[in-house]
């Protein structure tokens, strides 16, 4: 499988070519409808997730919902 | 009186909910889901405090956690309110709740936007700002504010869904430090007034559902405290006296005594 360098919140990482979100979303074991995804700081939509494919380079931030109310 | 009497009497006494937009909810205290010392207690305090809406701020995954907020918040009996915390100007606060809205598929939105980490005191031109391009957006939004009057018309002006004054500075359990200000954004508000930031214990939630608000938002009054759960209860308990009281009409208060049984005929 061939590999690419993506940024995964903030950390370099090598992940295999050609993933949708979906597929990425799967290899790190997080449930689609629990997280918010940008690329490039683009906001995808969830319904695109499975079609949209991640490229080399590709600055990526997935994130949930954390406690934290009125004051973090 | 009869059993009968009874329960027809409580029923006359049941108050209508409170309306946010689209949502109605039966208990007045929104809480927030940080500082506690576990998932497990953050479940249990929630439960105990009666709330039907809780707030939650959204972060990058952190991959190494092995449980989750939201196995312990059972969307069937909370609302999620996601949270702008965190941010310190308006681009920043419209980012976070664009994202929000994707976990949360809600165009409802606390907008908190601070000016400093030191005083976490609202801004309130970031706060406009950010208001603004998030109701062009559809959100509804819930305004943080300050306890300033002026903005906080400004704000019900523009289109916020709920105004909702601090107390007191973020975290600090003062209480209510300016009940006037509060009492003067209650008099020209249309819009429910929540106050969020500065709840310490039970009497400052009671204090402002005395008051008028609408509602009362507390996180660390609840967390922070020795026992959470019971903390929890006391402030069910607190919302329930100090909104009943204002309902009922509290008699003014007088220089002289005025005795509570007759005077005459002995």
């Amino acid at each position: 499988m061939k590999i690419m360098t993506i940024t995964l919140n903030g950390k370099k990482q090598e992940i295999g070519e050609n993933l949708t979100i979906s597929q990425f979303l799967e290899s790190l074991n997080l449930h689609p409808r629990r997280v918010a995804v940008e690329v490039n700081r683009v906001i995808i939509k969830r319904d695109e997730f499975e079609r949209h494919p991640l490229r080399e380079g590709d600055e990526i931030e997935v994130l949930q919902f954390v406690g934290g109310g009125a004051r973090l | 009186m009869t059993q009968a009497n009874v329960s027809s009497t409580n029923s006359q006494i049941e108050e209508e909910p409170l309306k946010i937009g689209d949502i109605t909810l039966h208990s007045r205290l929104i809480v927030g889901t940080g500082k506690y010392k576990s998932f497990e207690e953050t479940e249990q305090a929630l439960a105990e405090s009666g709330t039907e809406m809780v707030t939650v701020a959204l972060r990058r995954v952190d991959f190494a956690a092995e449980d989750h907020l939201l196995n312990h918040i059972d969307p069937k009996k909370y609302i999620i309110l996601p949270n702008t915390a965190g941010c310190y100007n308006a681009d920043d606060a419209v980012r976070v709740a664009r994202l929000g809205r994707e976990v949360g598929n809600s165009n409802l939105v606390k907008l908190e936007v601070l000016a400093d980490p030191d005083t976490l005191l609202p801004d309130p031109v970031e706060t406009l700002k950010a208001l603004k391009i998030l109701l062009w957006e559809g959100f509804k939004v819930m305004t943080y504010t300050s306890d300033d009057p002026v903005m906080a018309k400004r704000l019900e002006d523009e289109g916020s869904t709920c105004v909702m004054p601090a107390g007191a500075p973020i975290g600090s359990g003062q209480g209510i430090l300016n009940a006037n200000n509060i009492r003067i954004i209650l008099e020209r508000a249309r819009v429910p007034i929540i106050v969020d930031a500065g709840v310490g214990t039970a009497t400052d939630v009671s204090r402002a559902f005395e008051l008028g608000c609408q509602a009362v938002l507390l996180n660390t009054g609840i967390a922070g405290a020795k026992d959470p759960i019971r903390m929890a209860r006391a402030m069910k308990h607190a919302a329930l006296a100090g909104r009943n009281a204002f309902l009922a009409g509290r008699i003014p208060k007088k220089l002289y005594a005025t005795a509570s049984s007759p005077q005459m005929d002995f």
